[in-house]
């Protein structure tokens, strides 16, 4: 009786559907699960033990960067027959914490970020302590071999800073505003210090508060109307630009859009020419390699880098290589 | 003998005595808690991993004490989570720009913190505002303060190391250190926090200082007309809050020697539920400090328990959120119960 409910419903909504030409044709769940079906379908390619990784981050609630790190390190999961594990706080005290209780579970490998270096020095010498292999990733290059870690995947900040300040010279740009989204944020600071060094005008920091993108966007407004020279806005962050233009629309300034980082929207922008250019460091790339290095130390003893960083980064995108990533940022591995 | 007809010497049965207890709802929830981490993460019954859970309690213990005996006290204190790192901040940057001995900044520190306590129970005592208002604005300045101030004289975001100055090592043994017990490494933290709730336990069941917190929690008006030092024992509490600021941020910093200036924010709520869910009543007068420590051993056990249960931990918030409710409506049937039975 129920099931034959079911097949009413579902004749009457498909019904509905083609009377009423309700449905789209493009785009929704419908062509999400087409595309997924045509990919292949996640199995390990590997007769390994089934090893438990933990990545822990320092990343707050639902940032949509480390959700492109976490996507990279499970699918290397999943080919590698690997038991992924993934925990973050934006917290020190508490990010430490996470990876004493990686320790205590006793896994197979730990990812760690050092985004507050001196804060996890203990947790992850308790964890080489115990044997466990570590690799740092993304934050940390710095401090990543002192403190006993295999090897750091990333991006040096500060390098990604001076090819932002390069890339611009070239553009011809004379001042710009660096936005910093995250008081406290290290990686911030010595993105902006790095455009400083190489930038040839002059450049202003502005602080905004990331967690509210009206007073992103009313701060910036409020610098554009206030300082009209200015002709580059450098975003740190992805969601950011798509406001930055916004709000330079709104200001009526000329100043061109540049952003770290990438996103759909980003791509989009790029491709139309709302947006100059945006610095990658490849997030995804992060992910995979720091689940796919671990797994090669386990299997093999093998370790890449040579005892210096392994960098994802930086890859300044602009108009001409955009379109060809349109597709990649849509399913949210770039 | 003569018939007995003042309630307060009626004799009560000790199982009568134990269902008046503010901490039984919050007991039986961490034993609940409890089993069900046991059964559904198969490390947390590690020695390490108890050991890990209950340093997470202890963090947060160590601030839901002095935060329990003020609501209590009938208030809130918004700015004790933003407190614990100024504490931690102004130590650190004190040592470092004195080039002195760590326990100078240490002192300096407590007087500080101390001050700013004091400032939050004057502010409350003096313009009859409510604290959540008061200590509103403490939390939005020492927000800024840590940030601006941080950035003003280190010139980053973060302080500098003084791990290599004089004292250091001893402030590190005192705030900081692991105890090693039976082959299990124990953090100092768990016995800070324990001296803590034995001296406040102590404070509010065998002092005149205890009365009065109960007193003025429970009716303000009724406590300053029997001569209850009202103002006196709110800038006390707000003080106790700080003194419990200034031990966690003095072991955020020998823990790390480097201070995050932005960080503390939220944590605040965090004491507020710890004390809560030991059952204080929001609107003060009844509660216990066990009981805090009771709610702050839930919190750690959640916290990491879904860790060891490999468990996405984007639902932590939500057990959390559900923890509080059943906490609360525990506690609210526990007492009623209690009440009817007198």
């Amino acid at each position: 009786m129920a099931r034959y409910r079911t097949w009413v419903g579902i004749a009457v909504a498909g019904a509905l559907c083609a009377s009423l030409a309700g449905c789209s044709s493009t785009g929704g769940k419908r062509a999400e699960d087409a595309r997924k079906a045509a990919a292949a379908q996640g199995r390990a390619a590997v007769d390994t033990p089934r090893w438990t990784f933990a990545m822990i981050t320092h990343s707050g609630d639902g940032d949509t960067f480390w959700d492109i790190v976490q996507s990279g390190a499970e699918q290397a999961a999943v080919k590698d027959n690997i038991n992924f594990l993934y925990s973050h706080d934006d917290e020190a005290q508490q990010q430490a914490q996470l990876v004493d209780a990686a320790v205590d579970k006793g896994v197979d490998g730990i990812i760690v970020t050092l985004a507050k270096p001196d804060a996890m020095k203990a947790a992850v010498a308790r964890a080489v302590k115990a044997g466990i292999p570590v690799i740092t990733v993304n934050s940390g290059s710095a401090e990543s071999k002192e403190f006993g870690a295999l090897t750091h995947i990333g991006q040096d900040e500060t390098i990604a800073g001076r090819a932002v300040g390069e890339e611009l010279n070239e553009r011809g740009k004379k001042r710009a505003v660096c936005v910093l989204h995250e008081q406290g944020n290290v990686g911030h600071e010595q993105r902006c210090a790095g455009l400083k060094e190489t930038f040839e005008g002059t450049v202003q920091n502005l602080y905004v508060t990331g967690t509210n993108m009206p007073d992103v966007q009313s701060a910036l407004e409020a610098k554009l109307q206030s300082d009209t020279a200015v002709d580059a806005v450098v975003t740190l962050g992805a969601p950011y630009a798509d406001t930055a233009v916004k709000a330079k629309e709104s200001a009526g300034s000329a100043a061109e859009i540049d952003t770290f980082d990438l996103n759909a929207k980003v791509a989009a922008g790029l491709t139309a020419g709302t947006l100059g250019f945006a610095v990658d460091q490849q997030p995804y790339l992060q992910g995979y390699q720091a689940v796919d290095l671990l797994w090669l130390y386990r299997y093999n003893a093998d370790v890449l880098g040579g005892g210096g960083p392994v960098l994802t980064g930086p890859q300044i995108i602009t108009k001409d290589q955009a379109p060809a990533l349109a597709e990649y940022t849509e399913r949210g591995t770039r | 003998m003569t018939a007995i007809t003042d309630e307060r010497i009626l004799h009560t049965s000790s199982l009568r005595k134990l269902l008046s207890r503010p901490e039984l709802g919050s007991v039986v929830g961490a034993l609940a808690v409890f089993l069900f981490f046991a059964v559904a993460a198969d490390s947390f019954l590690k020695a390490p991993s108890l050991s890990t859970v209950l340093y997470a309690a202890s963090t947060i213990g160590i601030m839901a004490v002095p935060v329990a005996l003020l609501m209590i006290g009938g208030e809130f204190d918004l700015s004790a989570g933003v407190l614990v790192t100024s504490s931690a901040l102004i130590s650190s940057m004190f040592s470092y720009q004195m080039t002195a001995n760590v326990w100078v900044g240490v002192g300096v520190s407590l007087l500080v913190t101390l001050a700013i306590g004091a400032f939050n129970g004057f502010m409350l005592t003096r313009t009859r505002l409510p604290s959540f208002i008061i200590t509103l604005g403490t939390f939005l300045m020492l927000t800024g303060v840590n940030l601006g101030f941080t950035k003003l004289i280190s010139g980053t975001v973060s302080t500098k190391t003084i791990a290599d100055m004089e004292g250091f090592p001893s402030a590190h043994d005192v705030f900081a250190s692991t105890l090693t017990l039976g082959g299990v490494d124990f953090k100092v933290t768990i016995l800070w926090w324990f001296g803590l709730i034995a001296l406040a336990s102590w404070i509010l069941l065998r002092t005149r200082a205890g009365n009065w917190i109960f007193a003025v929690g429970g009716n303000q008006d009724a406590a300053r007309a029997v001569g209850v030092p009202v103002a006196r024992t709110k800038i006390g509490l707000y003080m106790g809050v700080a003194l419990g600021a200034w031990i966690s941020g003095q072991h955020l910093l020998f823990s790390y020697d480097v201070v995050q200036s932005g960080e503390g924010v939220g944590n605040e709520l965090i004491y507020i539920i710890a004390a809560v869910i030991g059952g204080c009543l929001i609107t003060g007068g009844y509660g216990s400090a066990l009981g805090s420590a009771v709610g702050a051993l839930i919190f750690g056990m959640t916290s990491k328990g879904i860790v060891f249960a490999e468990w996405n931990p984007d639902w932590f918030k939500f057990f959390l959120g559900a923890m509080l409710l059943l906490a609360t409506l525990l506690n609210a049937w526990v007492r009623k119960r209690a009440e009817a039975t007198k």
